[in-house]
């Protein structure tokens, strides 16, 4: 087996569902030891395409191998080098946590000497340590989520497959769960995974931008960056909503993004509008404290990529 | 502006407290959100925001403390707070197994909606979702945004003037997310009261006070701006470095340094004095061979108050027990 081949290797991938083509002629490979993130808009086929990789759905089309492995036509064999984290993970709901844990260590045969520190060091890291005798029932949501991460990681596979697994995870959690994944990548292990949070998608090797089943872009984080139309403005201001509303569609802007603490703005030409901008601002009364130019964000370049795609379709 | 929004509270809560067994959920908890007003709840996993939520919403009952909802006690009328509030709980409500048409109108039902408004909410919904022309749609095969949007929809189907959303956005990709809350915002202008907990600190910035919630306690609430600037009793700069472990370690030694956390691929360090440290730290590090690329003063973020405050006040509650 080489080590330089791909550890993933995805071709021609469809799954149709009556009328929707869930994935279109997907194909994409994924390198062994990288962490690879699949973004896109809700219902662009992450969760499909997370699913056939797993071998818990069969793909109309395509083929799928997995460290030498035909997925598709021996999903079994898949699976023992694989842990797929579903976007909802079944907890076992009148187990404990405790419980919920060895349930899982016991169905990926995870060796007694190792799944206690395991189980020790991630629940310390996801703060759950003292609610290790609570009903998985009666955990908060994301403490539920932060539980179903502790039994998928419980073992350590080649594989690991995660979809949406820092949904309802609080900041600080956040943080702890990418150390740990940073942790498995140094012991080898090849990570997949889904996230509606762009900060994270900015901690991956590589990205893939899934819209309507199709891969529109495959790259790392700064490539991606490279790729974005124009350039791109900050204007901070406590008013987002009404900066957004004073220079939308004004001449050379192309794209207006609310973020928090301001706007965003995609323009053809910083120099004429920064000066224009601040114009438009001040005829309209709104307050801002700044404009200057930025590095784009993962977001920002997504958000204009997609607006391209929707444009030309 | 924020004035008129607090004359006229819609939400009360005084002293809340909630046990589960020997475990306080919620801890004493008191505020107010007015007509129109957008309150954001922040806080880590487990913090009892959920817990708070459902008190109010008439759900759960208080084990003490006192709650008023368009100025009636949930205690004592559970239900005739219901019928004034729309609740999208951080776990789906949706009927799965029937389609987006058959949601709307079974909530609809629920929250007695007059049957001559039904079909014109319903397409308000149903735009306002996303969803035209995935009206006979199953909501198991809609993709989590869409549900989520969905479920939103079914909420605000009678017009109530009090809306309690539990991560209304959760697993919500970016564009949509920001026109859900375009939504809340239009909702608020007309008069709706908004309670939304999240754990995207760029929706707080979107509300008009954030509240900070952590081990059932009530720790800082404010405007995104206030929160931001005096909330830390600091200032934030950013170090950008090769070798963050190190740089981390050295530090918390450092003089002047009040904490320090990693942001992405660079550090945020907190200090007293901004000028002073911009000043000393490099020479301090460069004693430890550490040569940061960039230092610069920037603007709090609310993640780093977020952060920082969950930190100081674990660290208190740990030491206090
Ligand atoms: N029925 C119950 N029995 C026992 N403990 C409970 C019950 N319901 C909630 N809790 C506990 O109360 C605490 C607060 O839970 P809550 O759901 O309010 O948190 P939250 O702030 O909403 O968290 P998240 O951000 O994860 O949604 C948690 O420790 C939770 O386990
Ligand atoms: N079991 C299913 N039956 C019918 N349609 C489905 C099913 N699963 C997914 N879909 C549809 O396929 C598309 C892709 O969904 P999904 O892979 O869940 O997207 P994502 O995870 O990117 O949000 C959506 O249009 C969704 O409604
Ligand atoms: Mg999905
Ligand atoms: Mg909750």
């Amino acid at each position: 087996m080489n080590a330089a081949a791909p550890i993933v290797s995805a071709k021609a991938l469809t799954k149709r569902f009556a009328e929707t083509a869930a994935v279109d002629g997907l194909s994409f490979t994924v390198n062994r030891g990288e962490i690879f993130g699949l973004v896109g808009p809700d219902g662009a086929g992450k969760t499909t395409t997370m699913r056939m990789l797993a071998g818990v759905l069969p793909p109309d089309t395509g083929s799928i191998v997995v460290d030498g492995i035909d997925v598709v036509s021996k999903p079994e064999e898949g699976k023992q080098h694989i842990s797929y984290m579903p976007q909802r993970f079944g907890l076992y709901e009148d187990l404990t946590v405790d419980e919920n844990i060895r349930f899982y260590a016991d169905l990926f045969e995870v060796a007694a000497g190792v799944r206690e520190e395991r189980a020790q060091r991630l629940l310390t890291a996801s703060g759950m340590s003292q609610f290790r005798s609570r009903l998985a029932g009666q955990l908060s949501g994301g403490m539920k989520q932060k539980l179903g991460l502790t039994c998928a990681l419980v073992h350590t596979p080649k594989i690991l497959l995660l979809d949406e697994p820092t949904t309802g995870v609080d900041p600080v959690s956040r943080r702890d769960f990418w150390r740990i994944l940073y942790g498995l990548r140094e012991q080898g292990v090849t990570i997949l995974i889904t996230t509606a949070y762009l900060d994270e998608a900015e901690r991956c090797n590589r990205l893939a931008l899934l819209h309507a089943g199709r891969i529109l872009y495959c790259d790392t984080p700064v490539a991606l960056k490279q790729r974005m139309p124009g350039a791109l403005l900050v204007i901070s201001s406590p008013a987002g909503r009404k900066v957004r509303a004073a220079i939308v569609g004004q001449a050379g802007v192309s794209n207006v993004i609310l973020v928090g603490d301001g706007v965003h703005v995609v323009v053809d030409d910083p120099h004429t509008c920064i000066p224009e901008l601040g114009d438009a601002l001040q005829r309209a009364g709104v307050p801002f404290t700044g404009i200057v130019a930025g590095e784009p964000s993962i977001e920002d370049v997504f958000v204009s990529l997609l607006e391209n795609t929707g444009k030309t379709q | 502006m924020s004035g008129d929004r607090q004359a006229e509270p819609q939400i009360v809560a005084e002293n809340l407290v909630k046990r589960f067994g020997s475990f306080v959920a919620v801890d004493g908890v008191s505020f107010q959100v007015g007509r129109g007003e957008v309150l954001g709840f922040l806080g880590p996993n487990g913090a009892g925001k959920s817990t708070i939520i459902r008190i109010l919403c008439g759900l759960l009952r208080p084990s003490s403390g006192r709650a008023l909802v368009a100025g009636i006690d949930v205690a004592r009328d559970p239900e005739g707070v219901r019928q004034c509030i729309g609740y999208m709980s951080q776990k789906f409500s949706l009927y799965r197994d029937l389609s987006v048409e058959e949601n709307l109108r079974f909530f609809g039902g629920i929250y007695r909606v007059p049957n001559s408004e039904l079909p014109e909410r319903m397409r308000f919904a149903i735009s306002m979702a996303g969803l035209g022309g995935r009206e006979k749609a199953l909501v198991s095969t809609l993709a989590g945004g869409w549900q989520q949007r969905l479920a939103l929809g079914c909420a605000v189907l009678h017009r109530p003037p009090i809306l309690f959303l539990d991560e209304p956005t959760s697993g919500v990709e970016p564009t949509s997310r920001r026109r859900f809350w375009d939504l809340i915002h239009s909702l608020a202008a007309d008069g709706v009261s908004v309670l939304v907990s999240t754990h995207y600190m760029d929706e707080a910035e979107y509300c008009h006070r954030a509240m900070l919630i952590n081990q059932g306690r009530l720790i800082a609430v404010g405007s995104p701006q206030e929160l931001k600037h005096s909330a830390l009793g600091g200032k934030v700069l950013l170090l950008e470095c090769e070798s963050l472990g190190p740089t981390l370690a050295a530090l918390a030694h450092a003089p002047g340094v009040l904490d320090c956390s990693v942001f992405g691929n660079a550090l945020h360090v907190l200090v007293s004095d901004a000028e002073r440290s911009l000043s000393e730290l490099p020479a301090y590090l460069e004693q430890q061979h550490l040569r940061p690329d960039r230092l610069e003063r920037i603007d709090a973020s609310l993640e780093d108050v977020f952060v920082q405050l969950i930190a100081v006040d674990s660290a208190k509650q740990s030491a206090a027990a």
